[in-house]
């Protein structure tokens, strides 16, 4: 019989542990995709963050480090800086990449590194049990604010792309989602970009992930998916923020 | 004979550095430590190494951790604040088992603190530091020459252990100018293999990770159990010190890095006056010297521990020479630098009067 879809080889063959209807699958299969694709995987260095997705470095078939929390972008400038030759990619949550490490997340940016950050927002901690994170929708409830995220008390969300766009550094921004196939592939083709632009040394992309976390959200597989739509969206816009090669051009 | 050139501490450092064959610098500026990225900034430059000035020390640590564990030397220097803001990364690298070199020209403290030299770090580098059961092996040179030397010593015992090295010296021996021989030939980076456990890319062979931590139950205890066998050989191997007229001696003085230079001044004065002082000057203060130590102890009556800080060397001291002779104290914190003078004093104190 011929095998049609199967497991990418830039994925190991262990069971991943995310919950049913989580954003984290969706979006490692095709960065394993990717590596393949684009031939990438047997020089690929990839960074797990502190959060749900801490286990990317049991997922991904090629070599891996996980850091502290939210230090991704500076290990990978590490990384990159001793082994230009490697393709680095920094995995992480809004919690890890847009809270406890927004330093290392926009100097990064402003640094231009030739890096690629893979940005996860779900708008909660998953990890920890589903508390405040700094992408948390206002009104929005978690464990930490149990009567909906307060402006007054707990102030605004961070709109990452938004706020990386503002520096002169990073080389290419999107924002794209993973609640239907058409989302997908285009999360895929934007994932593509920020691998391409670092095989050819244009410097820094980050893609952020709009990605569904049922578990802290408190909701069904199906509704949250609705809820990205719903309420995700139209707080933060998909779309390129940052396209330095049109710039260029 | 090897050439010999009057130059700073701090220079000495670096080229100390260079000639390790380490082409990878990440640090954040602070005092008294700005003189070796400024040095660096221009010799990786024309070394077509790697020299990053950071968005801050955790910045720093943590690239270091990438280039180390892309298996290639890595250093970065800085001052206590900073070095307190490192620990956490320190912590994941010990817990890696990754070598690097850290540089601590330690200053005043606790807080912002001040400027002055100081050797109130000794507890954080001795003791871990960071969180979980992990030591740093602490060297502490007192001379420019050993500026020099140890930061090559330092990545050869980081690479040997896959450990975490720290140099800790202060601000006086940074600015101190003396004559140094360059007495080995320069590392050759290209020359250095790639470490097995390397992130480089799978190609040609199995994937690589590196981590600290594992869920599995009892395997994160399994490799704290294999961390500390590591410990006890680096404690059985690599005890470093020297001594000076310790045989003998009525009263031997304990001193490392800038109170050990103040004490060799007043070795000098004291035996001029007929006293019988020896010095003992740890180099490894992790590994504390302990077996010298405990071997001293037991023919030496008094010892006189001289410390910039309220007293942190001072716990080993008295741990090693195992209640055996009386431990005696002299320490200026805050910066304070003690002076022959005042430690002599402190001699005919203890000795009681002229001998
Ligand atoms: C220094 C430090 N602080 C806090 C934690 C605890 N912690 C682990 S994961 C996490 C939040 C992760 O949330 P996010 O980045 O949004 O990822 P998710 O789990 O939602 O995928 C926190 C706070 C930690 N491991 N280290
Ligand atoms: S808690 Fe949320 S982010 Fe974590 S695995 Fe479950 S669904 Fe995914």
């Amino acid at each position: 019989m011929k095998m049609i879809f199967g497991r990418p080889a830039g994925l190991t063959d262990t069971k991943q542990r995310y919950c049913p209807g989580c954003g984290h699958g969706i979006v490692h299969r095709l960065i394993a995709e990717l590596m393949i694709e684009l031939d990438i995987r047997e020089r690929t260095v990839g960074i797990a963050p502190v959060g749900c997705s801490v286990f990317a470095d049991e997922y991904f078939n090629c070599d891996m480090i996980q850091p502290p929390h939210g230090r991704g972008p500076a290990v990978s400038t590490g990384i990159k800086r001793a082994r230009p030759e490697c393709i680095v990619f920094s995995y992480q949550g809004d919690g890890d990449l847009a809270a406890i490490g927004t330093a290392e997340t926009v100097h990064a940016a402003a640094r231009n590194e030739n890096i690629t950050l893979i940005f996860i927002n779900n708008a909660i901690y998953g990890m920890t049990g589903g508390q405040l994170a700094p992408t948390t929708l206002p009104g929005m409830r978690s464990t930490t604010s149990v009567k909906g995220r307060d402006i007054y008390k707990q102030g605004y969300p961070i709109k990452v792309c938004e706020l990386i766009a503002g520096l002169d550094g990073p080389y290419y921004l999107e924002r794209v989602a993973v609640h239907t196939p058409k989302d997908i592939i285009k999360t895929k083709k934007a994932l593509k970009t920020a691998f391409q632009n670092q095989i050819k040394n244009n410097g820094f992309s980050l893609i952020e992930v709009l990605s569904m976390c049922p578990t802290g959200w408190g909701i069904t597989p199906i509704d949250s998916k609705k809820w990205i739509v719903d309420k995700m969206i139209p707080y933060y816009p998909l779309g390129v923020f940052r396209d330095r090669s049109k710039e260029e051009k | 004979m090897a050439e010999k050139k009057l130059i700073y501490g701090n220079h000495a450092m670096v080229e100390g550095v260079i000639s390790a064959g380490c082409r990878f610098f990440a640090g954040y500026p602070i005092t008294p430590q700005n003189e070796i990225p400024e040095l660096m900034s221009i010799r990786m430059n024309e070394e077509d190494g790697v020299f990053l000035q950071t968005e801050s020390e955790i910045a720093a640590i943590n690239m270091l951790f990438g280039a180390a564990a892309a298996g290639k030397r890595a250093m970065t220097s800085s001052s206590s604040p900073g070095i307190s803001l490192m620990q956490e990364g320190i912590s994941y690298i010990a817990g890696s088992d990754i070598p690097v070199l850290i540089v601590n020209i330690v200053r005043g403290g606790p807080g912002l603190g001040n400027i002055a030299p100081a050797q109130s770090d000794y507890f954080q580098s001795t003791r871990g530091g960071g969180h979980g059961d992990y030591y740093t092996i602490t060297l502490a040179p007192n001379s420019v020459q050993e500026l020099y030397e140890f930061p090559k010593t330092g990545f050869e015992l980081a690479e040997k252990y896959r450990n975490p090295v720290l140099i800790l010296a202060d601000g006086l021996l940074g600015q101190m100018m003396e004559p140094v021989e360059f007495n080995f030939e320069p590392v050759d980076p290209k020359s250095l293999p790639e470490p097995e456990w390397a992130l480089s890319g799978c190609k040609g062979r199995e994937r690589r990770v590196v981590r600290s931590y594992d869920l599995r139950p009892g395997k994160l205890e399994e490799w704290n159990w294999r961390r500390y066998e590591k410990y006890q050989k680096v404690i059985a191997q690599e005890q470093r010190y020297e001594e000076n007229y310790c045989d003998n001696a009525d009263l031997i003085m304990v001193a490392y890095g800038t109170c050990a230079r103040v004490s060799e001044a007043t070795v000098k004065i004291a035996r001029e006056k007929g006293y019988k002082i020896g010095l003992f000057r740890p180099i490894t203060l992790w590994p504390f010297p302990q077996k010298k130590m405990t071997e001293l102890a037991k023919k030496t009556k008094h010892f006189l521990v001289i410390e910039m800080s309220l007293g942190q060397m001072i716990e080993d001291v008295k741990l090693y020479t195992e209640c055996r002779s009386q431990i005696h104290f002299h320490g200026r914190p805050g910066g304070g630098v003690p002076t022959p003078i005042e430690i002599l004093n402190k001699i005919e104190t203890i000795l009681g009067g002229k001998k």
